[in-house]
């Protein structure tokens, strides 16, 4: 029998550490194990790679210094500590936060805790076209706003927000701007000078570093309160013994990334395309979860919405056959809630509930597209024809 | 979240789906929480099930939980295929994961309101007591405990 077909297109949940980046890792394990603190010969070389990398990483992100990257534990720390030490020092006795209605939940649960702390936090939604609109953020911007965090590339819609016209309204009221990077970072040019803001997170997994190492870039002089005390690890900003094989690894993940990007970014953007226009052709009831320009989306992420059938239900079926894909479907959440990103572009629960994200990357190939293309189709007609509403709610038509 | 190998089993060679068209008895149901939606149609001889089938909208448990119970019900009396339980349905398949324990209320359900369905039209008393999913309030986590729920991670 032939070894089953493994197709990974979930590239937004994590992807494959790279062997370049593992092999630049591996050193640091065994070797140079040392702590990056310590005074003898072996820290000492650990605190070079640590500085080295980070100056590297400042330098792929267009930051001027580098000690205005902080390494993490992960995206989410560093989503988190942006939300909470941004306020608690800027404006420890509260004030008036914004964030998008789309973003993380990394940055929503530290929402609701300011909110918990007495900060009054407005939620912006996107239009339709899942895109977070300057003027929208015009209109909720107050005096006594501190800081807006918008995400640059939606994780589950794949779309891109314009980040330098944002910050430049958030600083026009004196605002603070944080932006949520780990989607974008390295697919598409990500320049913290070129789109001015003030403070950004990203996660290594995500660019096929190691999972469990994150980075904040906080531009010098932004208020910032340390949400991780201890030893006084990385300028006192983050506790903790630093992650020096991660952190090597992060910044061989991001360097891969930005040599390959020219031709990775247009080449997935191809494959996106191919593949969306492939399922709408050949199924009936369904369309793309928002019709943005593809200027504005992501390259690797294409958001379908394919209408009658249950999310989890379809990827199990995909699974079945070696395709690993996400959902945004109600039933695959334990809350049993839809997607919160999809509810957020008014989106029905209805049609979220057949809610398809298919996110590629570096190994995808046109193969894998023509496959899934191959075999979406039948799973989708099976299980619409198994429905007990599908001729009812979307029309007699033929499945 | 894992489904044990009987829940997929049913879920990838579902028994007994479609519509019997002239059905003695028919079920629809809802879950106006996830949205999932499931139906059954009953032919019904001497107080008896003769043939079953279904239609579901919904998620691998509840495709499984539909399939299951529509073999459980087959040859069953009335008075016995509404007592069926969603633990019953759940046991069958071998479990099912906590936050999927309430896809299984559906197939019970379902089966219930055909039952009374039939009954009705024949101008005889419902036998099945409440059905949860066929009111729009319906809750169906309102007997688990919390901590029953794998919470849903956003990737
Ligand atoms: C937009 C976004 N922010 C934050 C995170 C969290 O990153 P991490 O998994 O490193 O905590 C993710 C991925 O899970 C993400 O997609
Ligand atoms: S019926 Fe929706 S989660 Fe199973």
């Amino acid at each position: 029998m032939d070894t089953p077909r493994r197709i990974y297109f979930d590239y937004a949940a994590t992807t494959p550490v790279d062997k370049r980046v593992m092999d630049a890792m591996m050193p640091y394990f065994m070797e140079e194990y040392g702590n990056a603190n310590s005074l003898y010969a072996l820290g000492r070389d650990a605190y070079r790679a640590l500085e080295d990398a980070r100056e590297r990483f400042a330098k792929g992100i267009g930051a001027t210094h580098p000690n205005e990257i902080t390494f993490t534990g992960c995206g989410t720390e560093s989503d988190n500590a942006a939300l909470l030490g941004i306020t608690a020092r800027k404006s420890p006795k509260g004030g008036h936060v914004i964030v998008s209605k789309f973003e993380h939940h990394a940055i929503l649960e530290p929402a609701h805790l300011l909110e918990k702390r007495g900060y009054e936090v407005t939620y912006l939604g996107p239009r339709e076209d899942g895109i977070i609109h300057v003027e929208d953020l015009v209109a909720a911007l107050r005096d006594d706003t501190v800081l807006v965090s918008i995400m640059h590339g939606n994780n589950e819609i794949g779309t891109i927000q314009p980040i330098k016209e944002l910050a430049a309204a958030a600083h026009q009221r004196g605002a603070l701007f944080h932006t949520d990077g780990a989607q974008t970072l390295g697919k598409i040019p990500f320049d913290v000078a070129e789109l001015g803001v003030d403070a950004a997170s990203f996660s290594g997994h995500k660019i096929y570093g190691p999972k469990g190492v994150g980075a904040l870039y906080l531009k010098r002089g932004t208020p910032f309160e340390p949400q991780i005390l201890g030893g006084g690890q990385e300028s006192k900003k983050r506790s903790g013994t630093q992650n020096v094989p991660g952190v090597v690894g992060f910044t061989k993940a991001l360097e891969l990334m930005l040599e390959d990007q020219a031709e990775e970014s247009p080449r997935l953007a191809a494959l996106r395309e191919k593949l969306t226009s492939g399922v709408i052709e050949r199924l009936e009831n369904t369309e793309q979860s928002t019709d943005v320009d593809p200027a504005h989306r992501m390259p690797n992420i294409a958001s379908l919405l394919i209408k009658g059938v249950e999310g989890e239900a379809m990827l199990l079926q995909l699974d079945n056959l070696g395709i690993a894909v996400s959902t945004g479907s109600a039933c695959s959440s334990g809350s049993l809630e839809p997607s919160h990103v999809l509810l957020s572009i008014g989106c029905p629960p209805e049609i979220a509930h057949g809610s398809l994200r298919v996110s590629m990357g570096r190994f995808t190939t046109e193969t894998d597209v023509d496959y899934f293309l191959e075999v979406l189709p039948p799973i989708v007609e099976r299980l619409r024809s198994m429905s007990p509403v599908y001729d009812r709610m979307f029309g007699s038509s033929a499945r | 979240m894992l489904y044990s190998d009987k829940v997929m089993d049913h879920f990838n060679n579902p028994r007994n789906v479609g519509v019997i068209d002239d059905a003695d008895g028919i079920g629809e149901v809802g879950n106006p929480v996830c949205g999932d939606i499931m139906k059954i149609t009953l032919k019904i001889d001497d107080d008896t099930i003769e043939d079953i089938k279904f239609q579901t909208l919904g998620c691998g448990a509840a495709i499984a939980t539909s399939s299951i119970v529509t073999e459980m019900a087959r040859g069953m009396s009335l008075e016995d295929a509404v007592a069926i339980t969603k633990k019953q349905v759940a046991e069958e398949l071998g479990g099912l994961p906590p936050a999927k324990m309430h896809c299984s209320v559906l197939a019970t359900d379902g089966l219930k309101v055909a039952v009374d369905d039939y009954l009705v039209k024949h101008g005889r008393e419902p036998i099945a007591g409440e059905v949860k999913s066929a009111d729009p309030n319906f809750d169906p986590h309102a007997d688990e405990d919390d901590h029953d729920h794998d919470e849903a991670c956003e990737l």
